[in-house]
């Protein structure tokens, strides 16, 4: 599985993210966060993996996880459809702008996102807000739940098949099930 | 305005008090000013001469920088990586680098506009005279240069005086250009005023051109029943020979047009353009056609259907004639902006050239003067069609499945597809004969050939893209309106009043470029669901196009289905790129007209008066260009929001409001001076919509403003409500911000809102006098 950017050109310098070779490393660490926060964009909708939409998945992944759900552009309805409702739904460029501010308590008031994962937002678009938080939000992680490789996040996974992608996903989806064990 | 340049020399005069020799008097300008408006406080403003604005503007939608680079490589100090909070060599970090980048593509793009301009000018006071009296609408159009008046103070009336205006606009454009230098200005802040700055001014350099063209070469005057101009590669008639035009910059096509009809043969070739030259092509001679934007470029010449490629200025791929050579198609570059590197021809006899071109002796020439480029245009397509007999470089269908045996499978196409399209798996299916996906990419793809770069195969993707697309492209036969120009003073009379107090619930300005995430379909969409709804949808460029490339159930195109004025319900089209100042204009317009604002070098006011009262928005789906950021600057700076589509997220600065912090959205009322809470209306300056169903939203949440009437109000909700339900599935969950007194609430919503403004502990508020400015306040609380 290849560590480069998926679209070629999005190139980064000195700080690249960690890829992630075992879906079992990507659960630890959501575990491990305090105020996780899982962002879906409109592919969702649009990648099927054995013939299931990616936002079937991320469904699964979240009740599993209990990571609260931002829903962009039109998932909202979406989610709602299948019985999902987000913790809240926002633009891209809206949700990524209280991200780089410190002082936003999150989608709860509660406190700002240690950990946000990223998933199924257009490949360029996704790469260029995980670059607006690799320089503008030093102290958050950032995790990408696609397969394509993202090199602004802070950990990423590499590209993979559609199949290897699922795979990942219904692992880390049973880990979290198991309370991460 | 006239002007005079006046020289005094007296070599020697005796008076009472002395011998005078040798005496030079010289005065640069004597200015004779018809212009009866008093001048108002900011004429001719320098770069900083609108900070304060700036920075306010700055100050409640805030810098959201996503840098597309980590490096800076202008200098030699470098590259110089700015990760972790680390400055370069010359102390800029991350945001100082990034707002510098978006300055400096607003600054190439105001030059682009404004050196175009200037090329128009000049053409046309050489072949018509300084004195040529402008005319942009009749009697109709009083106020015929509205950017122009606010901004500058100068009130144009003849050709001559455009001279003027553009010696201004060059001197900002090269002072802001200044700043872009290593070692300049250190504040982020401070590049965004000055990007806002080229931004206004290239809306002048776009008027000025816009103008003089309009006036000179007789183009459709504010006229909302503007010809209805053939759209699409099917109105082409392939019999006869094809000129194509690419770009921006009408002069050549008028020399071609001019030539064509002195010599009585127009009717036996086709003269047709891509991009913002089709517009204006069109404008000046109706069988013209419209090709269609920027992205069909290689799918005509691709296709064989060009006999003669003629490039002018801006948009134009720079391989285009590496392709043209391809089908044998003859080059003439017509721009000192692109000489492709052919031989400058301009003052060789047409005949040689005619000769050359023909005989394959050269592929292309550079010929600097129009109407040699006329005549030499359709002298060579003339000889040349019947000896290229349409050569193309397309497969057969047999072919293309052999061709696409040869995939591996490797991604490299879909890695290198900017819209990451699944081009290997539409490759899989036609090496196994079935043509659907590659002509489901036929419809979406961008034309921008990066696929076959990536090959390592050497497939030329593309072309077999066209091949299976080679039906619908022949079926590509639909009506553009002519662009209209200037929205009239009469018909913002009309309209004045329902716009500013909310009723017309809004102005959608749907403008820019083709790098749209899926096709032209979504503009089409976007423009027919408002026209629908009642608001004004003025359409510019590439944008124009693509609304008038599909039809309704009645096999109506939008411009068929409703009416070209500036009224509710209209669709019109200004024009090409520069008639995007006519968009601006119309606002301005409305501040002076309607609302009687003083418009003469009074900025501020009038940004002030268009950010609180004015709902318009711009779209602009498909930009890509640093032209697109520099018109989307200039909307900033008069306080219109702007939303691009999911490629504009590369423009790598978004301008932002934050509805969930109140303190943002504060104004004085006019009034008392009381500090008045409007909530966030509108919310953003520049932003990013990710899908075409999250930008119907964010349009009509946009034109929301703080002056709306309960009854306006009421009718953007219910707009806001019905689009969110629709695309977005859900009731919005901000609706407890845009109710002021019950009397905003939409009265078919009363309960649904009831219970969101009780979970919100909602209570209501005032609607003020709106303004931003302490200077406007009547009565200033004691």
């Amino acid at each position: 599985m290849s560590c480069e950017p998926w679209q070629c050109a999005e190139i980064a310098s000195t700080k690249k993210a960690t890829p992630i070779q075992k879906p079992e490393v990507a659960v630890a660490m959501i575990k491990r966060a305090q105020r996780p926060l899982l962002i879906v964009g409109s592919n969702a909708t649009m990648r099927y993996m054995e013939g299931k939409p990616l936002i079937d998945y991320m469904i699964d992944f979240a009740n599993a996880s209990k990571v609260p759900v931002v829903a962009t552009a039109h998932m909202v309805g979406e989610f709602i459809k299948r019985g999902y409702h987000p913790a809240s739904f926002m633009g891209a460029m809206d949700i990524g702008q209280r991200l780089v501010d410190p002082t936003w308590q999150g989608i709860d008031g509660k406190g700002h996102p240690d950990l946000v994962l990223f998933v199924g937002l257009p490949y360029y678009m996704e790469s260029l807000m995980l670059s607006g938080m690799k320089h503008f939000a030093p102290d958050l992680k950032t995790m990408t739940l696609d397969n394509l490789f993202h090199v602004h996040a802070t950990f990423s996974f590499p590209n993979a098949s559609l199949e290897e992608w699922a795979a990942n996903l219904k692992v880390m989806t049973q880990k979290l099930k198991d309370g991460g064990n | 305005m006239t002007t005079k340049n006046v020289r005094v020399k007296i070599d020697e005069m005796k008076t009472n008090s002395g011998l005078i020799k040798n005496l030079e008097l010289s005065v640069g300008k004597l200015v004779q000013d018809n212009y009866n408006e008093p001048m108002g406080p900011t004429p001719m403003p320098s770069m900083t001469t609108l900070r304060d604005w700036d920075m306010k503007l700055l100050n409640k939608y805030k810098p959201f920088y996503m840098p597309d680079c980590d490096l800076c490589c202008l200098c030699t100090f470098g590259k110089c990586d700015f990760t972790a909070g680390k400055r370069g060599a010359c102390g800029l970090d991350i945001a100082t680098q990034s707002s510098r980048i978006v300055m400096l593509a607003c600054a190439i793009g105001s030059a682009c506009h404004s050196a175009h301009s200037r090329h128009l000018v000049h053409s046309l006071i050489e072949k018509y005279g300084r004195n040529f009296r402008l005319d942009v609408g009749g009697m109709n159009t009083k106020v015929e240069a509205p950017v122009t008046r606010l901004v500058t103070g100068i009130k144009p009336e003849t050709l001559g005086d455009l001279d003027d205006v553009l010696t201004y606009v060059e001197e900002q454009i090269t002072q802001v250009l200044a700043v872009g230098h290593t070692g300049q200005e250190g504040c982020n802040l401070d590049f965004e005023s000055k990007a806002m700055h080229v931004g206004m001014i290239d809306h002048v350099g776009m008027e000025v051109g816009d103008i003089a063209q309009i006036s000179a070469l007789g183009y459709p005057k504010s006229d909302p029943e503007a010809p209805l101009v053939k759209l699409g590669i099917a109105s082409v008639d392939r019999t006869k020979p094809v000129i194509m035009c690419i770009g921006h910059n009408v002069m050549p096509s008028v020399g071609i047009i001019d030539y064509a009809k002195e010599h009585k043969v127009d009717e036996q070739i086709e003269v047709v353009g891509l991009c913002c030259t089709s517009h204006d092509m069109t404008r000046y001679y109706t069988r013209a056609r419209i090709v269609g934007p920027i992205s069909w470029e290689l799918r005509f010449v691709r296709a064989g259907l060009a006999d003669v490629v003629v490039l002018d200025e801006q948009c134009i791929r720079t391989d285009i004639y590496e392709e043209a050579a391809k089908v044998n198609a003859p080059v003439i570059a017509a721009s000192e902006k692109n000489c492709m590197g052919f031989k400058n021809r301009t003052n060789d006899p047409a005949d040689e050239i005619v000769s050359d071109l023909v005989s394959g002796k050269v592929q292309g020439v550079l010929i600097l003067d129009p109407e040699k480029v006329g005549e030499v245009a359709v002298r060579v397509a003339q000889k040349v069609a019947p000896i290229r007999k349409r050569k193309n470089v397309l497969p057969s269908i047999e072919e293309l499945q052999q061709i696409a045996k040869t995939c591996r499978q490797c991604n490299q196409c879909q890695r290198n597809c900017p819209q990451d399209y699944n081009i290997p798996a539409a490759l899989k299916a036609a090496a196994q004969g079935d043509m659907s996906l590659l002509t489901d990419l036929y419809e979406t793809c961008i034309g921008c050939g990066r696929c076959e770069e990536a090959c390592p195969q050497k497939i030329m993707v593309h072309s077999l893209i066209v091949k299976a697309g080679e039906k619908a492209m022949y079926a590509e036969n639909n009506l553009c309106r002519s662009g209209r120009g200037q929205v009239s003073d009469v018909e913002i009379r009309n309209v004045g009043s329902p716009i500013v107090l909310g009723e017309i619930p809004g102005i959608v300005a749907i403008v820019g470029c083709s790098n749209y995430p899926k096709g032209g379909k979504d503009v089409y969409d976007i423009a027919r669901e408002f026209a629908s709804r009642r608001y004004i949808v003025a359409l510019s460029g590439c944008s124009a196009m693509s609304a008038g490339s599909y039809r309704n159930s009645e096999g109506k195109t939008i411009y068929e289905e409703f009416p070209g004025g500036f009224e509710a319900g209209g669709v019109l089209n200004v024009g090409s790129c520069v008639a995007n100042s006519h968009i601006a204009g119309a606002a301005i317009k409305v501040a002076n007209i309607f609302a009687k604002r003083p418009l003469r070098g009074n900025y501020e006011e009038i940004a002030d008066y268009i950010h609180n009262r004015l709902g318009a928005v711009g779209l602009a789906w498909g930009a890509y260009s640093q032209k697109a950021a520099a018109i989307g600057a200039g909307f900033w700076r008069l306080g219109v929001p702007v939303i691009v589509g999911p490629h504009g997220v590369k423009y790598r600065r978004m301008l932002m409001g934050r509805e969930d912090k109140p303190e943002n959205w504060e104004v004085l009322d006019a009034r008392t001076g009381n500090t008045v809470n409007v909530g966030p209306a509108p919310e953003h300056l520049f932003t990013v919509a990710e899908t075409k169903e999250e930008c119907m939203v964010a349009i009509a949440k946009l034109c929301i403003r703080p002056n709306d009437t309960w009854k306006g109000r009421s009718i953007k909700l219910s707009h806001y409500v019905d689009l969110s339900k629709r695309y977005l599935g859900v009731m919005p969950n901000d609706l407890h911000l845009f109710v002021r007194t019950m009397a905003d609430v939409p009265m078919t919503m009363k309960d649904e809102f009831e219970t969101i403004l009780k979970a919100n502990n909602w209570k209501e508020t005032i609607i003020p006098d709106p303004t931003m400015l302490p200077r406007m306040v009547r009565k200033m609380k004691e």
